[in-house]
């Protein structure tokens, strides 16, 4: 168990910043008091996260990605099963990338 | 049942929202799938903390204890000696800010919870688990225990793939090659798709996405996450009054 103080410290440091980002939207939002519009906010932070992770994993992608995408949103509706949704968007991506498109 | 809009939080054990081990256990089940995927990355980190010469401890710990894998990837990528450690830390802190915005959009559902929950909780708050159990909130499920069973669920791939990773020589030297990479945006497609409220999420999507896509371009790390999600939910609360 070798353990370098420095590389110690390092990681204590990146644990504590990180908790950080977790727990502070969390306590900051949870001691104000809110009117009509922060709470719609909140409301559409959801979606609006969402959509920005995905958004641009999708447009660095190719066509593979984006067919896959929409196989995966269709089966996801359908079904309403993520399992059943994520391994059909891996299957789909998968074969399209073997087809190189 | 609180009112809406009047968060009380409470010291101790008193919640006035449910939280148990079916809700551990809901969020659990549902993490499974992600937690394949999780696994096969921590595979990854675990190789790579290997090539940067980190220790076996050195690595569990830092899965354990900051359990952000872009952040630990981009550390490893800095991980020279003599250590960079303002650098590695103060990019650490930046890379995971979207955090704020996630832990921001659960004070619904967690202002109820005492102290210790609440922020213990928030401890294994990871992107899968947050989007997991957003969804699972708009679908009506209550138990607030969901986000601790997914986290936790997600955190032992992690860990455990990290583990097996750094001892073992790569097995799964490219997951994109098995379109795993795409696993996750799969899961957040699913999950996004279950979240259309209507024709009023349609602007806010959409500006998320163009910012989102644009700050992608021009933005080193995970910028895009935190921008094009602020951007859009502002514009989501701008139409609310409309």
């Amino acid at each position: 168990m070798k353990i370098d103080s420095l590389a110690l410290i390092t990681i204590c440091g990146m644990a504590l910043m990180t908790y950080i980002t977790r727990a502070g939207g969390f306590w900051i939002v949870s001691r104000l008091s809110l009117g009509k519009r922060m709470e719609a906010w909140l409301n559409h932070i959801p979606g609006a996260v969402l959509t920005a992770i995905v958004a641009p994993a999708l447009s660095a992608g190719g066509l593979a990605e984006v067919v896959a995408a929409l196989a995966t949103g269709a089966v996801a509706v359908r079904s309403g099963n993520i399992l059943i949704a994520m391994l059909v968007g891996i299957v789909v991506v998968c074969g399209l990338r073997i087809l190189s498109l | 049942m609180r009112k809406p809009g009047k968060p009380t939080q409470t010291r101790y054990g008193d919640d006035l929202v449910l939280f148990n081990w079916t809700g551990i256990w809901t969020g659990a089940q549902q993490s499974i799938p992600i937690a394949f995927s999780v696994f096969a990355y921590g595979l990854v980190f675990g190789v790579l903390a290997r090539q940067a010469q980190l220790s076996v401890a050195e690595s569990l710990l830092m899965s354990g204890l900051v359990f952000a894998g872009a952040s630990q990837f981009v550390a490893l990528d800095l991980w020279v000696a003599p250590l960079p450690m303002v650098t590695i830390i103060f990019t650490t802190f930046v890379v995971n800010l979207r955090h704020l915005l996630m832990g921001a959009g659960l004070r619904d559902w967690f202002a109820g919870l005492s102290i210790a929950k609440a922020y213990g909780s928030l401890f294994f708050m990871n992107d899968e688990s947050w989007a997991l159990t957003m969804a699972a909130y708009a679908r009506g499920e209550r138990n607030a225990a969901f986000l601790l069973g997914s986290g936790l669920t997600v955190f032992l791939a992690w860990l455990s793939a990290t583990f097996f990773g750094r001892l073992v020589v790569a097995v799964l030297k490219n997951p994109a090659r098995w379109g795993l990479d795409f696993a996750f945006t799969a899961v957040f497609v699913a999950l996004l798709v279950g979240m259309w409220r209507g024709k009023s999420d349609f602007m806010p999507w959409l500006v998320a996405a163009i910012v989102a896509i644009l700050s992608s371009i021009w933005l080193p790390g995970k910028w895009y996450i935190l921008i094009g999600g602020l951007t859009g939910s502002f514009v989501g609360a701008m139409r609310h009054e409309d």
